[in-house]
Protein backbone atom coordinates (compact mmCIF):
# COMPACT_ATOMS: atom_id res chain seq x y z
CA UNK A 1 0.00 0.00 0.00
CA UNK A 2 1.29 3.43 -0.99
CA UNK A 3 -0.63 6.16 0.79
CA UNK A 4 -0.70 9.92 0.33
CA UNK A 5 -1.93 12.23 3.09
CA UNK A 6 -3.30 15.58 1.94
CA UNK A 7 -2.39 18.60 4.05
CA UNK A 8 -4.46 21.78 3.90
CA UNK A 9 -3.63 24.93 5.86
CA UNK A 10 -5.14 24.10 9.25
CA UNK A 11 -4.94 20.31 8.93
CA UNK A 12 -3.66 19.02 12.28
CA UNK A 13 -4.18 15.25 12.44
CA UNK A 14 -1.78 14.23 9.66
CA UNK A 15 0.91 12.90 12.02
CA UNK A 16 -1.52 10.59 13.85
CA UNK A 17 -2.81 9.38 10.50
CA UNK A 18 0.74 8.78 9.27
CA UNK A 19 1.56 6.80 12.43
CA UNK A 20 -1.49 4.56 11.95
CA UNK A 21 -0.64 3.94 8.27
CA UNK A 22 3.01 3.23 9.14
CA UNK A 23 1.92 0.75 11.78
CA UNK A 24 -0.42 -1.10 9.44
CA UNK A 25 1.81 -1.15 6.37
CA UNK A 26 5.40 -0.63 7.48
CA UNK A 27 5.63 2.08 4.82
CA UNK A 28 5.96 5.82 5.18
CA UNK A 29 2.97 7.68 3.67
CA UNK A 30 3.73 10.65 1.44
CA UNK A 31 2.61 14.07 2.63
CA UNK A 32 1.01 16.14 -0.15
CA UNK A 33 0.47 19.91 0.21
CA UNK A 34 -2.94 21.14 -0.94
CA UNK A 35 -1.46 23.44 -3.60
CA UNK A 36 0.04 20.50 -5.53
CA UNK A 37 -1.44 19.89 -8.96
CA UNK A 38 -0.56 16.21 -9.09
CA UNK A 39 -0.45 13.23 -6.74
CA UNK A 40 2.76 11.19 -6.33
CA UNK A 41 2.84 8.31 -8.82
CA UNK A 42 1.91 4.82 -7.66
CA UNK A 43 -0.45 6.02 -4.93
CA UNK A 44 -3.29 3.60 -4.15
CA UNK A 45 -4.76 5.34 -1.10
CA UNK A 46 -5.43 9.04 -0.55
CA UNK A 47 -6.23 10.18 2.99
CA UNK A 48 -7.79 13.49 3.99
CA UNK A 49 -7.07 13.74 7.74
CA UNK A 50 -8.79 15.77 10.43
CA UNK A 51 -8.20 19.33 11.48
CA UNK A 52 -9.61 22.75 10.77
CA UNK A 53 -8.72 23.46 7.16
CA UNK A 54 -8.94 27.20 6.47
CA UNK A 55 -10.15 27.70 10.02
CA UNK A 56 -13.54 26.20 9.06
CA UNK A 57 -14.27 29.54 7.33
CA UNK A 58 -17.51 29.65 5.31
CA UNK A 59 -18.38 26.00 6.14
CA UNK A 60 -16.15 23.22 7.48
CA UNK A 61 -14.20 21.74 4.55
CA UNK A 62 -15.76 24.11 1.98
CA UNK A 63 -12.61 25.95 0.96
CA UNK A 64 -10.38 22.85 1.18
CA UNK A 65 -12.79 21.13 -1.22
CA UNK A 66 -11.74 23.61 -3.92
CA UNK A 67 -7.97 23.39 -3.34
CA UNK A 68 -5.92 22.59 -6.46
CA UNK A 69 -5.05 19.08 -5.24
CA UNK A 70 -8.72 18.18 -4.86
CA UNK A 71 -9.14 18.06 -8.64
CA UNK A 72 -6.50 15.32 -8.62
CA UNK A 73 -8.18 13.54 -5.70
CA UNK A 74 -11.46 13.57 -7.64
CA UNK A 75 -9.70 12.14 -10.71
CA UNK A 76 -8.04 9.44 -8.60
CA UNK A 77 -11.39 8.53 -7.01
CA UNK A 78 -12.93 8.35 -10.45
CA UNK A 79 -10.15 5.97 -11.50
CA UNK A 80 -10.90 3.70 -8.55
CA UNK A 81 -8.14 4.78 -6.12
CA UNK A 82 -9.23 4.42 -2.49
CA UNK A 83 -9.97 7.69 -0.69
CA UNK A 84 -10.49 7.99 3.08
CA UNK A 85 -11.69 11.19 4.72
CA UNK A 86 -11.75 11.43 8.50
CA UNK A 87 -13.51 14.24 10.38
CA UNK A 88 -12.54 17.43 8.50
CA UNK A 89 -11.60 15.12 5.62
CA UNK A 90 -15.17 13.77 5.55
CA UNK A 91 -16.52 17.33 5.54
CA UNK A 92 -14.23 18.21 2.61
CA UNK A 93 -15.28 15.08 0.64
CA UNK A 94 -18.95 16.08 1.03
CA UNK A 95 -18.21 19.69 0.04
CA UNK A 96 -16.30 18.39 -3.00
CA UNK A 97 -19.34 16.29 -3.99
CA UNK A 98 -17.28 13.10 -3.77
CA UNK A 99 -19.79 11.96 -1.14
CA UNK A 100 -23.47 12.91 -0.87
CA UNK A 101 -24.96 15.04 1.92
CA UNK A 102 -23.52 17.67 4.23
CA UNK A 103 -22.13 17.94 7.76
CA UNK A 104 -23.81 20.63 9.82
CA UNK A 105 -23.19 22.15 13.26
CA UNK A 106 -23.70 19.62 16.07
CA UNK A 107 -27.29 19.75 17.38
CA UNK A 108 -25.88 20.59 20.84
CA UNK A 109 -23.93 23.52 19.32
CA UNK A 110 -20.95 22.23 21.31
CA UNK A 111 -17.59 20.88 20.23
CA UNK A 112 -17.77 17.23 21.29
CA UNK A 113 -14.58 15.39 22.24
CA UNK A 114 -15.23 11.94 23.67
CA UNK A 115 -15.46 8.24 22.91
CA UNK A 116 -18.47 6.80 21.05
CA UNK A 117 -19.71 3.33 20.19
CA UNK A 118 -19.70 2.69 16.49
CA UNK A 119 -21.65 0.00 14.66
CA UNK A 120 -19.95 -1.34 11.55
CA UNK A 121 -23.04 -1.50 9.35
CA UNK A 122 -21.29 -2.92 6.29
CA UNK A 123 -18.08 -4.95 6.08
CA UNK A 124 -18.39 -4.85 2.30
CA UNK A 125 -15.77 -2.15 1.68
CA UNK A 126 -11.96 -2.24 1.48
CA UNK A 127 -12.03 -0.11 4.64
CA UNK A 128 -14.17 -2.36 6.84
CA UNK A 129 -13.36 -5.86 5.55
CA UNK A 130 -11.70 -6.94 8.82
CA UNK A 131 -14.69 -6.01 10.97
CA UNK A 132 -17.74 -8.16 11.54
CA UNK A 133 -20.98 -6.82 10.12
CA UNK A 134 -22.98 -5.37 13.01
CA UNK A 135 -19.90 -5.37 15.25
CA UNK A 136 -19.77 -2.48 17.70
CA UNK A 137 -16.35 -0.87 18.12
CA UNK A 138 -14.98 2.02 20.17
CA UNK A 139 -13.68 5.23 18.56
CA UNK A 140 -13.11 8.79 19.71
CA UNK A 141 -14.80 11.77 18.08
CA UNK A 142 -13.67 15.40 18.23
CA UNK A 143 -15.75 17.79 16.17
CA UNK A 144 -18.20 20.70 16.14
CA UNK A 145 -19.72 19.98 12.73
CA UNK A 146 -20.54 16.28 12.50
CA UNK A 147 -24.29 16.43 12.17
CA UNK A 148 -24.89 14.48 8.96
CA UNK A 149 -27.72 15.79 6.80
CA UNK A 150 -29.24 14.63 3.52
CA UNK A 151 -32.85 14.76 2.36
CA UNK A 152 -35.05 11.75 3.15
CA UNK A 153 -34.90 10.36 -0.40
CA UNK A 154 -31.08 10.49 -0.36
CA UNK A 155 -30.98 8.83 3.07
CA UNK A 156 -33.27 6.05 1.83
CA UNK A 157 -31.05 5.58 -1.20
CA UNK A 158 -27.88 5.45 0.93
CA UNK A 159 -29.41 2.80 3.16
CA UNK A 160 -30.88 0.89 0.21
CA UNK A 161 -27.51 0.76 -1.55
CA UNK A 162 -25.72 -0.27 1.65
CA UNK A 163 -23.66 2.94 1.62
CA UNK A 164 -24.11 3.68 5.32
CA UNK A 165 -20.93 2.12 6.69
CA UNK A 166 -20.81 3.34 10.31
CA UNK A 167 -23.57 4.35 12.72
CA UNK A 168 -23.35 5.72 16.25
CA UNK A 169 -24.53 2.83 18.41
CA UNK A 170 -26.23 2.42 21.76
CA UNK A 171 -27.45 6.02 21.95
CA UNK A 172 -23.94 7.51 21.78
CA UNK A 173 -24.56 9.87 18.84
CA UNK A 174 -22.63 13.02 19.67
CA UNK A 175 -24.12 15.34 17.08
CA UNK A 176 -27.75 14.75 16.01
CA UNK A 177 -26.86 13.09 12.70
CA UNK A 178 -29.76 11.89 10.55
CA UNK A 179 -30.33 8.18 11.22
CA UNK A 180 -27.25 8.15 13.50
CA UNK A 181 -24.97 8.15 10.45
CA UNK A 182 -21.26 8.35 11.32
CA UNK A 183 -19.72 7.24 8.03
CA UNK A 184 -20.77 6.65 4.42
CA UNK A 185 -19.21 5.51 1.17
CA UNK A 186 -19.87 6.37 -2.47
CA UNK A 187 -21.76 4.09 -4.85
CA UNK A 188 -18.52 2.56 -6.10
CA UNK A 189 -17.44 1.89 -2.47
CA UNK A 190 -13.91 3.30 -2.95
CA UNK A 191 -14.49 6.63 -1.15
CA UNK A 192 -15.26 6.54 2.58
CA UNK A 193 -15.94 9.48 4.88
CA UNK A 194 -16.34 9.17 8.64
CA UNK A 195 -16.46 11.59 11.56
CA UNK A 196 -14.85 9.35 14.25
CA UNK A 197 -11.06 8.95 14.40
CA UNK A 198 -9.97 5.32 13.87
CA UNK A 199 -6.31 6.46 13.88
CA UNK A 200 -6.68 7.38 17.55
CA UNK A 201 -7.20 3.75 18.61
CA UNK A 202 -4.33 1.93 16.91
CA UNK A 203 -1.63 1.49 19.58
CA UNK A 204 -1.48 -0.23 22.98
CA UNK A 205 -0.73 3.14 24.54
CA UNK A 206 -4.07 4.46 23.19
CA UNK A 207 -5.86 1.97 25.43
CA UNK A 208 -7.79 0.43 22.53
CA UNK A 209 -6.88 -1.11 19.17
CA UNK A 210 -10.32 -1.02 17.52
CA UNK A 211 -9.21 1.43 14.82
CA UNK A 212 -6.21 -0.59 13.68
CA UNK A 213 -8.25 -3.13 11.72
CA UNK A 214 -9.43 -0.38 9.37
CA UNK A 215 -5.84 0.35 8.33
CA UNK A 216 -4.80 -3.33 8.30
CA UNK A 217 -7.85 -4.12 6.18
CA UNK A 218 -6.86 -1.40 3.72
CA UNK A 219 -3.32 -2.74 3.56
CA UNK A 220 -4.64 -6.26 2.90
CA UNK A 221 -7.15 -5.10 0.30
CA UNK A 222 -4.43 -3.24 -1.58
CA UNK A 223 -1.92 -6.10 -1.35
CA UNK A 224 -4.56 -8.38 -2.90
CA UNK A 225 -5.25 -5.79 -5.61
CA UNK A 226 -1.54 -5.38 -6.35
CA UNK B 1 -21.26 46.84 -9.48
CA UNK B 2 -22.01 45.61 -6.01
CA UNK B 3 -24.20 42.66 -5.18
CA UNK B 4 -25.50 41.26 -1.94
CA UNK B 5 -26.00 37.53 -1.57
CA UNK B 6 -28.17 36.01 1.15
CA UNK B 7 -27.58 32.37 2.09
CA UNK B 8 -30.14 30.73 4.34
CA UNK B 9 -30.88 27.19 5.48
CA UNK B 10 -33.54 25.41 3.45
CA UNK B 11 -36.94 24.91 4.96
CA UNK B 12 -37.03 21.65 6.84
CA UNK B 13 -33.33 21.82 7.77
CA UNK B 14 -32.99 22.17 11.53
CA UNK B 15 -31.19 25.32 12.67
CA UNK B 16 -29.97 24.80 16.25
CA UNK B 17 -28.12 28.14 16.15
CA UNK B 18 -31.34 29.94 15.21
CA UNK B 19 -33.15 28.12 18.01
CA UNK B 20 -30.51 29.17 20.54
CA UNK B 21 -30.85 32.80 19.40
CA UNK B 22 -34.65 32.52 19.66
CA UNK B 23 -34.25 31.24 23.23
CA UNK B 24 -31.87 34.09 24.09
CA UNK B 25 -34.29 36.69 22.71
CA UNK B 26 -37.12 35.25 24.83
CA UNK B 27 -34.84 35.20 27.89
CA UNK B 28 -34.07 38.89 27.28
CA UNK B 29 -37.78 39.64 27.50
CA UNK B 30 -38.51 40.11 23.80
CA UNK B 31 -41.94 38.52 23.78
CA UNK B 32 -43.83 37.28 20.76
CA UNK B 33 -40.74 36.08 18.90
CA UNK B 34 -41.55 33.23 16.50
CA UNK B 35 -38.92 31.08 14.86
CA UNK B 36 -35.49 32.64 14.27
CA UNK B 37 -33.36 31.35 11.40
CA UNK B 38 -29.71 32.30 11.06
CA UNK B 39 -28.11 32.97 7.67
CA UNK B 40 -25.14 34.61 5.98
CA UNK B 41 -24.71 37.74 3.88
CA UNK B 42 -21.94 38.27 1.31
CA UNK B 43 -21.23 41.65 -0.29
CA UNK B 44 -19.45 41.07 -3.58
CA UNK B 45 -17.93 43.72 -5.86
CA UNK B 46 -17.78 42.82 -9.53
CA UNK B 47 -16.39 44.49 -12.65
CA UNK B 48 -19.20 43.10 -14.78
CA UNK B 49 -22.78 44.37 -14.71
CA UNK B 50 -26.22 43.16 -15.76
CA UNK B 51 -26.90 39.63 -16.87
CA UNK B 52 -23.29 38.44 -17.15
CA UNK B 53 -22.73 39.56 -13.56
CA UNK B 54 -25.84 37.78 -12.36
CA UNK B 55 -24.82 34.58 -14.15
CA UNK B 56 -21.40 34.71 -12.53
CA UNK B 57 -22.83 35.38 -9.07
CA UNK B 58 -25.15 32.42 -9.50
CA UNK B 59 -22.17 30.23 -10.42
CA UNK B 60 -20.30 31.48 -7.33
CA UNK B 61 -23.25 30.56 -5.12
CA UNK B 62 -23.61 27.12 -6.67
CA UNK B 63 -19.88 26.38 -6.48
CA UNK B 64 -18.82 27.83 -3.14
CA UNK B 65 -20.94 30.40 -1.31
CA UNK B 66 -23.89 28.09 -0.64
CA UNK B 67 -24.04 24.36 -0.04
CA UNK B 68 -27.20 23.60 -1.97
CA UNK B 69 -27.73 20.35 -0.07
CA UNK B 70 -28.74 22.41 2.96
CA UNK B 71 -28.89 26.05 1.85
CA UNK B 72 -30.82 28.37 -0.48
CA UNK B 73 -29.41 31.62 -1.83
CA UNK B 74 -30.82 34.90 -3.11
CA UNK B 75 -28.89 37.47 -5.14
CA UNK B 76 -29.65 41.18 -4.83
CA UNK B 77 -28.00 43.29 -7.52
CA UNK B 78 -26.91 46.76 -6.38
Amino acid sequence: MHAAIIQFPGTNRESDMAAALRLATGREPKMVWHAETSLPSGIDLVVLPGGFSYGDYLRAGAIAAHSPVMREVAKAAEAGTLVLGVCNGFQALCEANLLPGALMRNASLKFVCREVKLEVVSADTPFTRLYGEGEVIRTPVAHADGNYFADQASLDRLEGENQVIFRYAEGTSPNGSQRDIAGICNARRNVLGMMPHPEDFTEEAHGCLDGLRLFKGLAQALEVAA
Amino acid sequence: MKARIFVTLKEGVLDPQGQAIEGALSALGFSGVGAVRQGKVFDVELEETGEPAEARLKAMCETLLANTVIEDYRIEMG
